[in-house]
């Protein structure tokens, strides 16, 4: 059909025969040719084609596609459209004993053989969803919320994205409060989040992170923060949750750590004023020093805008390779590999009562955790094969 | 400690016409005399009212002629009410107690003094500990409205304290009263039929039930134990969960918007957004109850949970519909589940 179209304005010498017998130069095809030919062929040419053999492929390309594309408008569009209600009316014609069996069929294929339960146990869970029968804690922690929906929409991205490897679970205790301190890199603390859901799905435990007061000026990362778990890193809420028996975790370095440049890339920041340490002497619980590698090379920190991150009121505004040149798919983690390791754990609960107050000890251990991840982190550099490997 | 004669301010409001009316039917109380600018309204039971205005020395009058020995100060008011605006609320609350604590300095006979305060003194900001405990100071010092009203009136209450270091001070830091009948900026706000949020933020939020607020005055009175304490249901609650729980749509706002309407709705006399109920909508608080159970020795009977559904049960619900649908759902499914097994015995 198109055929037809492009031959309505230029003469078109077709190449080749079009199927014809011959060798399409316009003489008469020899007797054995014209006997391969399919019927019809042979019965227009065996009229016509002795008087103008030349002119004739350009004609037939004329009439031939032409005319079931003519013929088909009138006559497909008065069949085409009462076949489609009539398909309607079939479809209504099935009985419901059909649709039945296929909902349920459907049903079975999204919840397996048991549906009926499962999808009973769904709607229940949507139904206290939606009427706010669920409980959130102290500090807003809705753990409900946090398993089904943060941690599966971070799973996928912690073991094929970054492809997380675990080391040294065995160091974070099954029960009871302990601090991990960690060190703090990537620009957008992802490192954080890759963090909690690994150790979730290693030890069962959830990881209570510290965060800025700045998370909790931010809307929806506010929200979103205290519903995972997070509350304000603070001497009050970080004691408070240690004696609740929670594994809290704490990144010392802050904003100077996500936001270090590229080149000082695991290079190990100010551990803050030791606040952790002492919050974990006053309340006798272990620390545990993590060290993260990979995170540094997913948003590459290579500018930054000072002034543009004062006017918005945040501690940067990063330039990474790709961001904003891109746009949103600057936003997109390069995708590194990722070594996280715990070390032994660091005792707290040798001291007396008042060391939490002895400015001395507790710069002490807190050179002692920064020594510890920084070393850790070093060796993690050496053992790993390249930053994507 | 029988034959106790007890002074109650701001017995024109609800709560304090009804714990007035509660401690007069009290055994060990001898006589309630009720005071306040305007007369209660609705039974007032056993209590005696006397009109007089706190913000005068006639106050002084009333305690020393009554021979009064227990004073309940409850007028401390959260919204400038039609009576006046924000100078007139800031009279009767600073002015108010400040003539109050004079009168109840002068006369030898006052044992006791209970004020109820609010949980409003710890502010609300992005800076706030996930609980507060009695000896947190707000992270941020109001700069005015209620919050700065509340915290200057602790102060003169704590200078009291020490002139009069026999009288066994009481303050009690309550949270946001709910219940079916109380009248308060948050019930006013719940009971919107569409309820504004600020957008991107779910405060966390702690109530108390008023018949817990009533409770834990007269347990004050009765128990006698100095000190500051936070009186709150137990629990907290999201924002988002309270109004799930109450079956109400949300329209969440942006921050400034949200302060906007607030401007909007207090013109229409609707409702009003105060720049302390804006920050806890906001940022949320939560106190903490240790010392209330310890120290006081106080056991509220309302969750913040109950509390809500307490005041949701006289509401009529305008959203939910998502959830009867899913309930139309779930019903529909166990049938189907009950015919099945019935088929298959």
């Amino acid at each position: 059909m198109s055929e037809a179209e492009e031959t309505g304005g230029a003469e078109i010498i077709p190449i080749g025969t079009r199927g014809r017998p011959g060798r399409g130069t316009g003489r008469p095809p020899s007797a054995a040719a014209r006997s391969l030919a399919p019927k019809p062929a042979q019965r227009r040419t065996g009229a016509k084609a002795a008087e103008q053999p030349a002119e004739d492929p350009i004609e037939r390309a004329d009439e031939q596609p032409a005319e079931p594309a003519v013929q088909a408008v009138p006559d497909q569009a008065p069949t085409d459209a009462p076949a489609t209600t009539r398909e309607r009316s079939s479809l209504a014609g099935i009985p419901v004993s059909d649709w039945q069996a296929a909902i349920t069929s459907a049903a079975q294929e999204v919840f397996g053989v048991d549906w009926e339960p499962q999808l009973a146990r769904f709607l229940a869970f949507l139904r206290h969803r939606v009427t706010g029968d669920y409980v959130v804690d102290d500090y807003g922690f809705d753990s409900e919320l946090t398993q089904s929906f943060l941690h599966a929409a971070l799973r996928p991205i912690a073991e094929k994205w970054f492809r997380v490897e675990v080391r040294g679970i065995e160091n974070i205790p099954a029960a009871g409060g302990a601090l991990v301190v960690s060190n703090h890199s990537g620009t957008v603390p992802v490192d954080g989040l890759m963090t909690m859901v690994s150790i979730h799905d290693h030890t069962g435990r959830f990881l209570r992170p510290l965060g800025a007061d700045l998370v909790f000026r931010m809307p929806f990362v506010s929200a979103l923060a205290r519903k995972a778990g997070a509350t304000l890193a603070c001497t009050e809420d970080a004691e408070r949750m240690l004696r609740g028996g929670e594994l809290v975790g704490v990144w010392p370095e802050g904003f100077k750590g996500i936001g270090k440049p590229y080149s000082d890339r695991y290079k190990l920041q100010r551990f803050g004023r030791g606040g952790f340490v002492s919050a974990a002497i006053r309340t006798g619980v272990p620390i545990i020093p993590l060290s993260v590698v990979g995170a540094e090379e997913i948003y590459p920190l290579i500018g930054n805008i000072p002034s543009l991150a004062r006017a918005l009121g945040v501690p940067y505004l990063p330039i990474t390779p790709f961001f904003p040149l891109l746009g949103p798919l600057g936003l997109v983690p390069l995708p590194s590999k990722w070594i996280i390791e715990f070390g032994e754990p660091i005792r707290t609960d040798e001291y007396d009562a008042g060391a939490a107050d002895d400015p001395m000890l507790v710069f002490d251990v807190t050179d002692q955790v920064r020594e510890t991840i920084q070393q850790t982190l070093y060796s993690l550099l050496m053992q790993r094969p390249s930053v994507f490997g | 400690m029988a034959g106790r004669v007890v002074l109650v301010t701001g017995v024109s409001r609800d709560l304090g016409r009804r714990f007035a009316r509660a401690a007069a039917d009290h055994p060990g109380v001898e006589r309630v005399i009720g005071v306040d600018v305007v007369p209660p309204r609705g039974d007032v039971g056993g209590m005696s009212f006397v009109r007089a205005d706190i913000r005068n020395a006639v106050i002084a009058k009333v305690i020393a002629k009554e021979d009064v020995d227990t004073v309940v100060h409850m007028s401390v008011i959260s919204t400038p009410g039609p009576s006046g605006g924000r100078s007139t609320m800031k009279e009767l609350n600073v002015i108010g107690t400040m003539q109050l604590l004079a009168a109840c300095q002068k006369a030898p006979s006052v044992r006791q003094l209970v004020v109820k305060s609010t949980t409003h003194v710890y502010g609300a900001s992005n800076r706030d500990p996930a609980m507060f405990t009695e000896d947190m100071e707000p992270r941020r010092q109001p700069r005015g409205g209620y919050a700065k009203d509340v915290a200057e009136i602790e102060g003169y209450v704590r200078g009291f304290a020490r002139r009069r270091p026999e009288v066994v001070v009481t303050v009690l830091r309550c949270a946001n009263v709910l219940g079916p009948r109380v009248e308060s900026p948050i019930a006013t706000y719940l009971r919107m039929p569409v309820i504004p949020t600020v957008l991107g933020f779910d405060p966390r939020l702690q109530f108390l039930h008023e018949r817990d607020l009533l409770g834990a005055i007269g347990h004050a009175v009765a128990a006698q134990v100095p000190g500051t304490f936070n009186i709150a249901g137990d629990g907290l609650l999201t924002l988002s969960q309270v109004v799930r729980r109450i079956q109400r749509p949300t329209a969440p706002l942006p921050g400034f918007a949200f302060g906007g309407l607030g401007g909007v709705l207090r013109s229409m006399h609707v409702s009003e957004f105060s720049p302390e109920l804006r920050a806890l909508l906001t940022f949320g608080r939560g106190v903490d109850t240790t010392r209330m159970r310890r120290d006081l020795g106080f056991e509220p009977r309302f969750s913040t949970a109950a509390t809500v559904g307490d005041f949701a049960s006289n509401l009529v619900p305008t959203g939910g519909r998502v959830d009867r649908l899913l309930a139309d759902l779930q019903g529909r499914l166990s049938q189907e589940r009950e015919l099945g097994a019935g088929v298959e015995r």
